[in-house]
């Protein structure tokens, strides 16, 4: 009995290691993936300060810097740093920012939200990803702090009136894809290739579903994977292919849809590929044939070689201090922290409130504001909490971005 | 205090395994209310509890039973979102400790159907095979539960394994279980006394039938199978009690878990759930109740106290397992241990207390 679970708990342990890229939460895995992490990543503290003389306003942060998800979770610390640094080097309002780890768990974001709390935080910029986020967001409510989300994208998340959202929701985007395919006429007959046990690729599916059939687009194929299952897209590919799909449309994270275009490439598929944010930082992997992503389409809010000086400064400075080309997530938290300054200057927010009397403040500043950022021009809040800039669609020629 | 010296060695370990939960209670209580306790601490209290009641009951099964069981966190979810779905639908609008309960006996009935289930073919089995099956089952609970779309209106229940569309909820209707996202919403109904009771009745349940007939019959299955089959003893049945009690408190603590957020997903209950509560279990001592409540609560708290290391949190953590895990098992370890008890024991405050260690153990 001793010797078969040590055994069971040996074997566990190699396969958690292993297969660190998944999602983490006990001891074993989540140091794989917090050191596989550290020695990739940029400078990752996983608490960072930005200088604060005096009275600063405290914005708490949460993400995965460790884990699966580890990569957008210090992207948007990154990008948020880099901001908090400029404002304060301006002088003015001042921030001091504090990041907590949540591992992409719901119930640890919880404790990192209590922690911040201990902490004094006064305004709260995350949580990066979904499914923390709806946890949090109801507990925010009820302690009334303001909470405005880089990258959680759900509609859930902003049901309260205290939560805003800086990137698209979910079903904007699967509405976004539908129309642009069929306006462009870039294809009639779609398959679909989409991670069912995830939140954002089941939601952008969802709507897309509904938008291209109100769109007269035909759905031929509609294949799911799981976060369990995503290694062997074999299967998935053949049925698109023979559906005789002219148009993959892939509503995932760039880790798998790499994959997938690569197995399409070895069967021959030559469907036009189609995805949405989640895409951004297919160029970025390690080691990955580039040549096999020309003509890819994204609807991404930003892409990093854009030629507009802003963007160029960002990245200049990112790649300077992190050493990393930013992604969308890192531009989203960069522009939600000039959103959170906006809106403090425009309701007169002091460092010396509490956070129930800034939170107050801040929902009605919010829809007043209009921010030039790095992810849209002229972003404007409803008071719904969800964010009105335009979906840019950029393809990929000769490994770069290009906008269509 | 003459009663409590007569008393059964088994019953007055048991109460003071008792007074430590209340203790515990006790003194949080008391630092809550003069306001000394963090935000962070009081967040904790509650998944205290959870794991406490999952470590409890999975010891039932791995150190009492001598059965593997790699699918815990699979019960739990069963119980979190039957409870869930409950609490949603019915238990709301009925004053919350209530709603609670019915929750929960809702939660522990339905993991213990499925820990029936499981049981009947499996158990009757020699070897490990329970850890194979139970694997399995915590991995499909997931993916189903995954996959699940509920809704309800003045219909009645709404089910679907497609979407949300294919509910075809009428006008005012309220998607529940919504695939991936799962629960969202909820009202939160799960408090600190309500853990509390919940680890009290676990530990009533788990030492009195430890204590039982019951329990002998089902420790002697572990020890010797060949003999306590010889003697007469049903060697399924026991089995099966152990295990569908192991399964109901699991789902009862699911519950407790569930109703503590606001948000409910099934990613959650993953196989990395069912280890970290194996953890517990190894790390408390095998077949030690009171190991198993100790080993929950620090090895919970521990990696938010660590959060000041930054990066290097998880990297200390699971050190930190690996060095308890040498320091109680390894026999090199335990013989230094005796040595060093040895000689303390020269010294006069030791000296008391290795004579009540020594007597406590020759009646072992």
């Amino acid at each position: 009995m001793k010797k078969a679970l040590s055994l069971v708990l040996a074997a566990a342990m190699a396969f958690s290691f292993a297969a660190c890229g998944g999602s983490t939460s006990t001891a074993g895995t989540s140091a794989a993936g917090s050191s596989g992490t550290a020695s990739t990543g940029a400078a990752s503290a996983g608490t960072s300060t930005g200088s604060a003389s005096g009275a600063a306003i405290k914005i708490g942060g949460i993400g995965p810097l460790t884990g699966g998800a580890a990569i957008y979770g210090n992207a948007v610390m990154n990008g948020a740093k880099l901001a908090v640094e400029e404002i304060n080097a301006q002088g003015g309002l001042q921030f001091e920012l504090n990041f907590q780890d949540d591992e992409n768990d719901s119930e640890k974001a919880l404790n990192a939200y209590n922690t911040l709390k201990d902490w004094g935080m006064q305004v709260l910029l995350g949580t990066v990803t979904t499914q923390p986020c709806l946890t949090i967001a109801p507990e925010t409510a009820s302690d009334n702090i303001f909470l405005l989300t880089p990258s959680a994208s759900a509609t859930e998340v902003i049901q309260e009136d205290n939560a805003f959202q800086v990137c698209f929701t979910d079903p904007n985007q699967g509405v976004a894809s539908a129309d642009y395919i069929a306006d462009n006429g870039l294809a009639t007959k779609i398959a679909i290739i989409y991670d069912s046990s995830d939140a954002y690729s089941s939601g952008i599916r969802e709507k897309f579903v509904e938008e291209a059939a109100a769109k007269g687009l035909e759905i031929v194929a509609d294949e799911a994977f799981t976060s369990d299952n995503k290694t062997d897209f074999s299967v998935q590919v053949q049925k698109a292919k023979s559906s005789g799909a002219e148009l993959v449309f892939l509503p995932i994270y760039y880790s798998e849809a790499n994959l997938i275009i690569q197995e399409m490439n070895r069967q021959g598929c030559t469907a036009q590929v189609f995805g949405c944010d989640g895409l951004d930082g297919l160029l970025t992997i390690d080691g990955a044939d580039t040549s096999l992503f020309e003509g890819v389409m994204l609807l991404t809010p930003f892409a990093a070689d854009a030629q507009d000086e802003k963007t160029q400064n960002f990245v200049a400075k990112y790649q300077e201090q992190f050493g990393d080309i930013p992604n969308q997530f890192a531009a989203d938290a960069y522009d939600g922290v000039y959103a959170i300054l906006a809106a403090c200057e425009q309701a007169g927010v002091t460092a010396d409130m509490d956070a129930s009397t800034i939170c107050d403040m801040l929902k009605g500043a919010m829809p007043q504001i209009t921010l030039d950022g790095l992810t849209g021009d002229g972003m404007k809040w409803e008071a719904t909490g969800e964010v009105n800039k335009a979906p840019r669609a950029v393809k990929i020629v000769n490994g770069a971005y290009s906008a269509m | 205090m003459n009663s409590l010296k007569t008393m059964k060695k088994s019953t007055r370990s048991n109460l003071v395994t008792y007074g430590i939960v209340i203790g515990f209670y006790v003194v949080m209580q008391l630092l809550v209310s003069g306001g000394m306790l963090s935000n962070s601490m009081q967040g904790m209290l509650v998944p205290i509890c959870t794991y406490v009641v999952l470590a409890v009951s999975l010891n039932l099964t791995v150190g009492i039973l001598g059965e593997l069981s790699l699918g815990h966190a699979g019960f739990m979810s069963a119980g979190a979102f039957s409870g869930a779905v409950f609490w949603v639908i019915a238990g709301v609008n009925m004053p919350a400790p209530l709603g609670l309960a019915l929750a929960m006996l809702i939660g522990g009935v339905v993991a213990g159907v499925f820990g029936f289930v499981i049981g009947i073919p499996v158990l009757r089995l020699r070897g490990d095979y329970l850890a194979i099956v139970t694997l399995a089952f915590g991995e499909i609970i997931k993916n189903v539960l995954n996959a699940i779309y509920l809704g309800w209106d003045s219909n009645g229940l709404h089910f679907s394994l497609s979407d949300s569309a294919a509910l075809n909820l009428e006008e005012g209707g309220e998607v529940i279980i919504n695939g991936a996202i799962g629960i969202t919403g909820m009202k939160k109904a799960s408090t600190f006394t309500a853990g509390i009771i919940l680890v009290l009745l676990t530990l009533f349940v788990v030492l009195n039938l430890v204590n039982s007939r019951a329990g002998r019959a089902i420790m002697s299955i572990r020890d010797n199978r060949i003999a306590a089959e010889a003697t007469g003893i049903n060697v399924t049945k026991y089995k099966l009690m152990a295990f569908i009690t192991s399964a109901f408190l699991a789902g009862m603590a699911g519950v407790l878990y569930a109703l503590n957020m606001s948000a409910l997903a099934a990613r959650k209950f993953d196989y990395n759930t069912s280890i970290l509560v194996l953890v517990f279990v190894v790390l408390g001592g095998i077949g030690n109740i009171r190991g198993s409540i100790i080993a929950a609560a620090v090895l919970y708290v521990l990696p938010e106290m660590l959060r000041g290391l930054n990066d290097y949190r998880m990297l200390i953590y699971a050190i930190i397992l690996i060095v308890v895990m040498i320091f109680n098992q390894s026999p090199q370890v335990v013989a230094w241990r005796a040595q060093v008890w040895e000689k303390l024991s020269t010294i006069g405050f030791f000296q008391k207390l290795a004579k009540l260690k020594k007597q406590s153990k020759g009646e072992a």
